[in-house]
């Protein structure tokens, strides 16, 4: 089987937000890492649990700047046997589905393909638009924010998570499937894997490399401004004792709150 | 005229209260962009659904009304809105952001080659032209966001944008559609894990616990509290990892993203990846012994103390006011 996996770089979880100086995005300089997209991690986790037990290769992709490679050496280190990196200016300015064009003219280029894995959201952007968006660019079906899946005979069987409850499905190989977490538990690179990693070979590709022009990918959705959330008003700590901190809460929610 | 048209999901033949947000807003919005308001609904049995969505503001209800769209398949439903944005060529697309549009939203975006917004807080008409909120990076930071060309289309998160008053005398024209009802991926099986609850997502209410509860054992004084106020469970990622509850109640960045009206959280220390989840509620209380947690910096209301004595007074005070008002 070859398995593509989508792979973004995005800020640390951790990480202590500021605005950067045109106002519209965060400041990268106050980013001190960057790291696999948390939900990719599954997503790659998953890929190289299926090549283990069918045999095949884990290709990984990203759409990124120079730096977005620490994320696919990260990869090759967890196990992924080569990667494909898209850069290009163009794409810095993109939106998600110039973004989601050029993945999916990258992907064509490792066809035939048996499975597409992404992370259901790409931490940071917080889109959860680009698995639906290959999908269709690529002509497959799609299961999003699947918490198991099974490969069987050209197909195969992915639950996911809705409110509520959980689906089943069935899908044709090859599909989309975007990674929630409780998919798996996704390893730690082994010392040998980064060494491995090193040695592995990553493509680089631009727009013109993909057959694209930069209009194909000019955004659509365009972030003017961007502001840190509003502060929100200071606590108002509730004294007393149990019973009497009880009934004046109750009190507030209803009479100040208003919420009941 | 110039059409907003709108996804309005169903589930069994009811409409998900997303849905009449949804509409609401695209109604509130049709005075400032000189539109009509249509939806989209898909199903079979869903023309009776008309007359709700014109309640709500819908002058137009396009119906994809067949057996074989019963259960939601991402390829044939997609051709649904697709079909109806190509027959309308709307300037404005609206969709809930629920687990159904998060889902069907972006493949239909890539099929009309449209512009998607995910996640929209806030909805503005500025000369003409939609100007979205969302939130970014687990909600520390907020985005304005702009289209070029159109439709342009966004998903709503649920529970942020207000019902409209419905007015039963409005009354929507109904047009009926067609389509493929194929799809490559399909629905096998569904099993419900909150059958008959409050879903968290759409909750107005939410009571969560933490760690501060010790043990799975006293996690019902959450509960408890939860049903003297009629609001959803929720917890902190620290008791789903230890297995007192199920995954599908953990709020924050890896779990829900919720805002209720008032949410109560209960021995969760504030981590800033709970408050990704939370921090847009209207209303917070946080109940916590340590006078430092960072919870209490995004409460609105604290109660400085062990939840083991304050959560079963609380409980009583609540099942009390409500009783009192019947
Ligand atoms: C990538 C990543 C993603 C994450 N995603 C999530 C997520 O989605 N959701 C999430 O919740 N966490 C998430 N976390 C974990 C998060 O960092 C915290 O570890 C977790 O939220 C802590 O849960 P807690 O508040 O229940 O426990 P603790 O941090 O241990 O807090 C327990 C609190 O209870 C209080 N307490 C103790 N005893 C009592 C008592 N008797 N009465 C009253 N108060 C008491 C304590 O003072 C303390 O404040 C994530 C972490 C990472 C790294
Ligand atoms: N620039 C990118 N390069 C590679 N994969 C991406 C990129 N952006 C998003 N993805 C994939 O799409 C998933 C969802 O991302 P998003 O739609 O941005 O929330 C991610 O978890 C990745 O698997």
């Amino acid at each position: 089987m070859r398995i593509v996996v989508c792979v973004k770089q995005v800020p640390d979880t951790e990480t202590r937000v500021r605005i950067g100086a045109g106002g519209s995005t965060i400041s990268e300089a106050d980013v001190a890492n960057w790291i696999v997209s948390p939900y990719d991690e599954f997503a790659i986790e998953e890929g190289l649990r299926i090549k283990d037990a069918k045999g095949g290769e884990v290709v990984l992709v990203t759409v990124g700047p120079d730096r977005a490679q620490a994320a696919l050496r990260a990869g090759l280190a967890m196990g992924a046997d080569s990667a494909v990196h898209v850069k290009d200016a163009a794409l810095e300015t993109t939106d998600t589905l110039g973004t989601a064009r050029a993945l999916a003219a990258a992907i064509r280029t490792l066809a035939p393909f048996d499975l597409v894995l992404c992370g259901q959201q790409g931490v940071g952007g917080d889109h959860s638009q680009i698995p639906g968006m290959l999908a269709e660019l690529l002509d497959l079906p799609q299961v999003t924010v699947a918490v198991k899946i099974e490969i069987g005979d050209g197909k195969a069987t992915v639950e996911r998570e809705v409110e509520g409850g959980r689906e089943t499905w069935e899908t044709r190989l090859p599909t989309v499937v975007s990674a929630q977490k409780g998919l798996n538990e996704p390893r730690y690179a082994s010392l040998k894997g980064i060494m491995a990693a090193k040695k592995k070979t990553i493509r680089a590709l631009d727009l013109a490399g993909l057959g694209l022009d930069a209009a194909a990918v000019a955004p659509k959705v365009t972030v003017t401004a961007m502001e840190l959330p509003p502060a929100r008003p200071a606590v108002r700590m509730i004294e007393g004792d149990p019973e009497t901190q009880a009934q004046e809460l109750i009190r507030l929610l209803h009479e100040e709150a208003k919420v009941f | 005229m110039a059409t907003i048209l709108t996804f309005a999901e169903q589930r069994d033949g009811k409409l998900r209260r997303a849905s009449l947000e949804v509409v609401s807003e695209a109604r509130r919005l049709a005075g400032a962009l000189g539109a009509t308001v249509a939806a989209v609904v898909v199903g079979p049995g869903t023309e009776a659904l008309a007359g709700e969505l014109a309640s709500y503001g819908a002058d137009v209800v396009r119906v994809f009304d067949d057996a074989a769209l019963g259960s939601y398949a991402t390829e044939a439903y997609a051709r649904a809105l697709a079909q109806a944005i190509t027959d309308t060529k709307p300037t404005v697309v609206l969709v809930p952001f629920t687990a159904m549009g998060k889902d069907l939203a972006p493949r239909v975006a890539a099929k009309v080659g449209a512009g998607l917004a995910s996640d929209c807080v806030g909805l503005e008409a500025r000369g003409g032209r939609l100007v979205a909120r969302r939130p970014m990076y687990a909600g520390k930071a907020y985005a304005t966001v702009e289209w070029t060309g159109e439709p342009q289309m966004a998903t709503l998160r649920p529970n942020v944008f207000p019902l409209g008053e419905p007015d039963a005398s409005r009354k929507a024209e109904v047009v009926r559609g067609a389509v493929d009802a194929s799809s490559r991926a399909r629905v096998t099986a569904v099993k419900a894990t909150t059958q008959g609850k409050v879903q968290l997502t759409e909750a107005q209410v939410i009571v969560s616990g933490g760690r501060g509860l010790k043990g799975p054992e006293h996690f019902h004084l959450v509960e408890d509290l939860a049903e003297a106020m009629g609001a959803a469970v929720g917890a902190s990622r620290a008791v789903v990892d230890a297995g007192w509850v199920d995954h599908q109640m953990q709020v924050g960045q890896t779990g829900k993203t919720v805002s209720p009206t008032l949410y109560v959280a209960c021995g969760i220390s504030g981590a800033i990846q709970h408050l990704a989840g939370m921090s847009s509620s209207k209303c917070i209380v946080a109940v916590n012994k340590d006078a430092d947690a960072p919870i209490f910096k995004v409460a609105n209301y604290g109660i400085l103390g062990d939840a083991f004595e304050v959560l079963p007074k609380l409980t009583a005070a609540a099942r009390a006011h409500f009783a009192s008002r019947g």
